[in-house]
């Protein structure tokens, strides 16, 4: 980490960048939030341990309309996000200055949670280069867990350890990969109609239309979302109906088909645990199968799959055909 | 559901249909006097790729039972590559409606030529008698705009 | 005080939602929310907080206010039946007992809200102490006491496997006498010991000397114009997850559905972090980011007490600290202004 404060304190101080973007310090010891550092006083409060799961890129789109150049650190998975906007010219290459962070797996507190571990004082071991064990520290009592059972869900697919795209890296990762990406989808494509139509119904009653899934996602760039205009009659902000409590993530999730990276925010900022990643990946998957393999934000210059074609596609009538 | 209950039932049906083909083949069925049911109702659109997947979507909510979309045979697109990308966007929605457990039979489509009466009427025929059989669209739909 | 075995609870529920509509924390999917209770639900009274407060059952996120049916000339309204029925809402929290009072503030007051003030009217709350307060909650802060839920009309506590019960109101006691064949006598003896230990636990949770020093209704120029804002706010992503898991938002939005044959007039919550919010013919009154967050913080904290008597729009249930997508939160802006002196002023 503190190498981290050392370049920045230097790029800042050569004049090299104006800004940098990562994550200060929590008044809790797992609540780091995105922000930006402008001077060296700043950069007291920065961190960089295992709660930084934000993926900063959605803050450069905000960045690229400042003067100047904004220093930003971007783990490996990040970085496929940055390279997608760069394609949909979402944000501006020279405004960046990329310096790739290791990392080995993202925490999830919510997961420490679920393992009946409640008022918690400090959880210790989250660094970088910490043990596979954390300790955490409770109101009733110090606990422990391995590193990897409080992993976000996201980082059991990881999908590598190289960045894609950086102006310098700093710091190990690692590929934390313990599960295959589309054993959840398969899961769920086995069921009958039925089972499939009550399962979704009962991940997405959960929704409560905060937005947040949208507002994270960096492929959800536009300026203004269809579902903000007052003109379009699906609520906004209500599931008022059972129509728009399934489709909105239908909606949200065509929107991103074939641009989404799948980074993970979703899931990860879903205040209902909505397992959203199961939309995305079910689209990433189809569209491996069918047009070939196709990770979004891996390649500037390929074209995406949903806007693109081959003379011999399949027909649609393939969903039916494949029973 | 009971057999007696089907024949009652009359579906709503929507048929997006490429102003270039589909529609002239609409037209030729019609001239032709080749029936098929006055469920069917089609939006006449400039291109099967002028379909958002979201008309599909609010077809559905607004009460369709099943959704049907007719453009040029791939290759002979009146925009020269309309249709390609029809074909790819309703492949991955209709894969995902299926997915979320919407029976795939209410979704379905056809390229129809503006010289494919018989297959015009042929594919409305056959449509509307999978969709009549699948009965009302419970899955998706908006009640509210219901009676 | 009377107290039940929890194994007995499913009965008191079943014999509760007998003559009663019955709310309480169902467990769905992994979460734990407000839900009407049947016997085929997983009911979860253990788990602290639900996700969203117990708001809903009074101003739920939803509701149909009146429909409008159009036949040949003639317009027909219908107006939503009000709630005319008493129903029981099972387990609230002091915070969320707060937050409802917080409620009655903006929704009772001229002109009052006749779809809430029914709802009001109906309810009755039974409330659970805290037995294991965690980090993120700040009730004391203010003022709530967390093992002693006393604005409730029957307060509770679980207590080594029993439900200690006290009627509080005359509401308490009609509901108290229609299950008493399932209660027995106790005594209050481990019910005062639960709450030494509950009130105990407190004084130690981190943000339970959280300073409100310099907040209030009359903080307005300083707080407004502080340049600490400019920082604050960064991090913001302008969802709505704060303000629709908080137990004191009140804003909503009313809008028209276009029906087959008519209008279906609905209102929702809104969210102040929205871009729509407040949005009028003329354009937005606030049309940044920055604008939006510092409104919503000093509504609760300034604004509010400012109309209220003093009283805060937060009840330090702590939800905002564990739901913020970007980890930003009231006790963030509370401590960022302590650090820059803001307090002071």
């Amino acid at each position: 980490m503190q190498e981290l404060i050392n370049k920045a304190k230097e790029l800042l101080a050569n004049g090299t960048v104006v800004r940098v973007l990562g994550w200060r310090a929590g008044d809790l010891s797992y609540n780091p939030e995105p922000a930006f550092f402008e001077t060296e006083e700043d950069l007291q409060k920065f961190v960089y341990d295992g709660f930084c799961g934000a993926n900063l890129s959605k803050y450069m789109i905000e960045a690229s309309k400042l003067d100047g150049k904004t220093l930003v650190f971007l783990k490996p998975c990040d970085t496929y996000s940055f390279n997608q906007l760069i394609k949909e010219h979402r944000v501006d290459r020279e405004k960046a200055y990329i310096v790739g962070v290791g990392c080995r797996g993202k925490l999830d507190i919510d997961k420490i949670k679920e393992q009946g571990i409640k008022g918690i004082e400090s959880v210790e071991g989250t660094e970088l280069d910490g043990p596979d064990t954390l300790t955490i520290k409770t109101l009733y009592g110090d606990k422990t867990c391995s590193y990897a059972s409080a992993m976000l869900g996201r980082c059991h697919v990881c999908k590598g350890k190289e960045h894609m795209i950086a102006d310098e890296i700093i710091g190990e990762s690692k590929d934390t990969k313990d599960a295959e990406r589309f054993d959840a989808v398969k899961a769920v494509e086995a069921m009958s109609p039925e089972e499939r139509f009550n399962f979704f119904q009962k991940e997405l009653r959960k929704c409560i239309r905060c937005n947040a899934c949208r507002n994270v996602c960096p492929a959800c760039s536009c300026r203004k979302c269809v579902f903000d205009s007052n003109k379009f009659d699906s609520a906004q902000k209500a599931n008022v109906d059972s129509f728009e409590e399934k489709m909105f993530h239908v909606i949200r999730a065509f929107h991103v088909a074939g641009r989404c990276t799948d980074c993970g925010e979703c899931s990860r900022v879903c205040p209902q645990g909505i397992q959203l990643h199961l939309f995305n990946r079910k689209f990433i998957k189809d569209i491996n199968e069918y047009y070939g393999e196709f990770q979004a934000g891996a390649d500037i210059e390929a074209r995406g799959p949903l806007t693109n074609y081959t003379f011999d596609d399949v027909e649609p009538s393939i969903v039916k055909e494949r029973g | 559901m009971s057999i007696g209950a089907n024949e009652e039932f009359r579906p709503k049906i929507v048929a997006f249909c490429c102003n270039w083909c589909s529609y002239a083949g609409a037209d030729l069925a019609g001239s032709s006097r080749l029936a098929y049911p006055a469920d069917v109702k089609i939006i006449r659109v400039p291109c099967s790729c002028r379909v958002n997947p979201m008309f599909i979507l609010r077809a559905f909510e607004r009460g369709a039972d099943g959704v049907i979309l007719c453009g040029c045979h791939p290759g002979d697109c009146h925009y020269s590559t309309g249709n390609f990308y029809a074909r790819r966007r309703m492949t991955m929605l209709f894969s995902m409606l299926d997915y979320i457990g919407v029976e795939n039979g209410r979704t379905r489509v056809e390229w129809v030529s503006a010289a494919e009466g018989a297959k015009f009427s042929a594919t409305m025929n056959d449509f509307v008698a999978k969709v009549t059989s699948l009965g009302k669209n419970v899955r998706l739909g908006d009640l509210r705009c219901k009676n | 005080m009377y107290k039940i075995a929890k194994e007995n609870l499913s009965a008191l529920f079943q014999k509760i939602a007998g003559d009663k509509e019955l709310y309480l924390p169902v467990k769905n999917g992994g979460q734990t929310n407000y839900a009407a209770w049947d016997e085929t639900v997983e009911v979860d009274i253990d788990t602290l907080k639900t996700v969203k407060s117990a708001k809903d059952a009074f101003f739920p996120q939803f509701e149909t206010l009146y429909n409008v049916k159009r036949e040949g000339k003639k317009l027909d309204l219908q107006q939503e039946a009000l709630k005319d029925k008493d129903f029981v809402i099972f387990g609230m929290k002091a915070c969320d007992i707060q937050g409802v009072k917080v409620l009655d503030n903006v929704f009772l007051s001229e002109p009052v809200d006749t779809y809430y003030a029914a709802r009001r009217a109906h309810g009755i709350i039974v409330a659970m102490a805290c037995h294991e307060p965690e980090e993120s909650c700040f009730c004391k802060v203010f003022g709530l006491d967390a093992a002693d839920p006393s604005a409730a009309d029957v307060a509770t506590w679980m207590v080594d496997g029993e439900l200690y019960w006290k009627a509080l109101t005359e509401k308490g006691e009609a509901l108290t006498a229609s299950v008493k064949d399932l209660l027995t006598d106790a005594d209050e003896a481990k019910v005062e010991a639960e709450k030494a230990q509950i009130r105990a636990i407190v004084e130690k949770l981190p943000y339970s000397n959280l300073s409100l020093e310099g907040w209030g209704g009359d903080a307005t120029d300083v707080k407004f114009k502080s340049p600490v804002w400019e920082t604050l706010y960064k991090g913001c992503l302008a969802c709505g997850t704060c303000t629709f898991v908080c137990p004191t938002c009140q804003c909503y939005d009313i809008k028209d559905y276009t029906t087959k044959d008519g209008i279906q007039r609905y209102r929702c919550w809104d969210s102040c972090m929205y871009s729509d919010f407040t949005l009028m013919a003329g354009g937005n009154n606030r049309t940044s980011q920055l604008q939006r967050y510092r409104q919503r913080f000093m509504h609760k904290l300034v604004y509010y007490p400012a109309n209220n008597n003093g009283m805060y729009a937060c009840v330090g249930c702590g939800r905002c600290v564990e739901k913020c997508p970007s980890s930003l939160n009231i006790v963030k802006v509370i401590k960022a202004f302590e650090n820059e002196g803001g307090s002071k002023a």
